[in-house]
């Protein structure tokens, strides 16, 4: 039954999943290719498509492989949108929950002994590994798939200079006229940097 | 530090549902590139956390399975409302996506998408704004974080090991378990030392 093995193959991911995103993909990609529900470029066009539409990765592909795979492995049983709905809803709770529940219980855990100074002392020497893990995300995302994926050098410098506009326009108040200082929303820079994508890079 | 992943009950379900919505409809390029937009509903919008509380959250998130901008959720949810407020966060953030996928996956092709020159340029400048969303994160974080001349090199260390990227020594759980032994080994050390100056510190 289709069903019964797109919840075990998401329920691993998401117990299995460390690290997030495209740490996760390769597990992704050996749960869902292997079996033969979806073609080796059907996956690289989920993650081309999660590219480009907002939220995790991880829950982009369980939506969209829940939705195509029951149709294409029981075409007879198993076609029509409604089917798909059902396979989606399956495959992106069935990634979620595990996690869910083992926050949940962490974090309570963590409650019930917030006085100790074990907990503290944990999380003091967490703090600056978690300041690290976040510096790396930004490093691996400075390739060439995110800069210059053309291989082009004045597309390279560009790229550079939306990036750096985008971070003074984060981390620094505004003055305006008037004395006050605004902050801008980091989606409003998004929504600016599309813009200025679809200007440069659209005609 | 007192209150460390205590309860906090101001806020609203319904604002915790959209700010989290909001979050989960601009997450572009994973959980770490949430951390601005969360930090700046949470922390600055609505002060419902501090930054360093959220902090030890992240911690809590990245040191388990799972997606992280879920986890993420489920942690800040769970911390400002319980139960119901992780549920609600973690329905904002899921919801977006799924909602897209879902459309696409209905309406569209892949192709349609990838090969559209509009959508293709649009996120060409989307791209490199979001490395600017972390790298953003990563200054106030070690702000946050309090950190020293003397504890610069941990940040420093991990982020240089994770990012050359080479099997079991970049591993973030590595890390994560390191800091954590860190920590409570210190803990022991001070505590051994207060000991043995009979208290005097």
């Amino acid at each position: 039954m289709i069903y019964l093995r797109l919840i075990w193959a998401y329920l691993k991911i998401g117990i299995f999943g460390f690290g997030g995103g495209y740490a996760m993909l390769s597990l992704v990609e050996h749960s869902v290719v292997d079996p033969g529900w979806i073609s080796e470029t059907t996956f690289t066009d989920i993650v081309a498509i999660s590219q480009m539409t907002p939220g995790p990765i991880g829950i982009n592909s369980a939506t969209y492989i829940g939705f195509v795979a029951p149709g294409q492995v029981s075409p007879e049983l198993f076609s029509g949108p409604l089917w798909g709905l059902l396979g989606s809803i399956l495959c992106t709770l069935a990634v979620v929950v595990p996690s869910y529940l083992l926050v949940l219980y962490s974090a309570h855990f963590i409650r019930r002994h917030r006085e100790s100074g074990v907990i503290k002392a944990i999380f003091a020497g967490l703090r600056p590994v978690v300041v690290g893990l976040i510096a790396s995300a930004a490093i691996l995302l400075m390739n060439t798939a995110n800069f210059n994926p053309n291989a082009i050098t004045w597309q390279l410098w560009t790229n550079i200079g939306i990036c750096a506009a985008a971070f003074l326009l984060v981390y620094f108040a505004i003055p305006l006229p008037g004395g006050r200082k605004i902050k801008l929303h980091p989606i409003l820079v998004i929504i600016m940097a599309g813009l200025a994508g679809l200007l440069i890079y659209g005609f | 530090m007192e209150s460390t992943l205590t309860q906090n009950n101001s806020a609203p379900l319904r604002q915790l549902f959209l700010s989290f919505f909001k979050i989960g409809a601009f997450t572009f390029g994973g959980g770490w590139a949430m951390i601005s937009i969360i930090e700046r509903e949470i922390v600055d919008k609505h002060h419902w956390i501090e930054r360093e509380e959220f902090l030890d959250l992240l911690a809590l998130a990245q040191s388990l399975p799972g997606i992280l901008a879920v986890n993420i959720a489920v942690a800040v949810g769970d911390k400002l409302r319980g139960g119901k407020g992780s549920l609600m966060a973690a329905l904002g953030t899921i919801l977006p996506s799924f909602l897209i996928i879902l459309a696409i996956a209905i309406f569209l092709t892949p192709e349609v998408i990838k090969g559209n020159r509009v959508v293709s340029a649009i996120f060409m400048g989307i791209r490199p704004a979001v490395v600017a969303l972390i790298i953003a994160p990563v200054i106030s974080s070690a702000k946050a974080a309090k950190l020293t001349l003397k504890t610069l090199w941990i940040p420093m260390l991990v982020a240089l090991m994770v990012s050359i990227n080479i099997g079991f020594i970049s591993s973030p759980i590595l890390y994560i378990l390191l800091g954590g032994l860190g920590g409570w080994l210190y803990f022991k050390w001070s505590a051994s030392r207060l000991h043995r100056k009979g208290g005097d510190r």
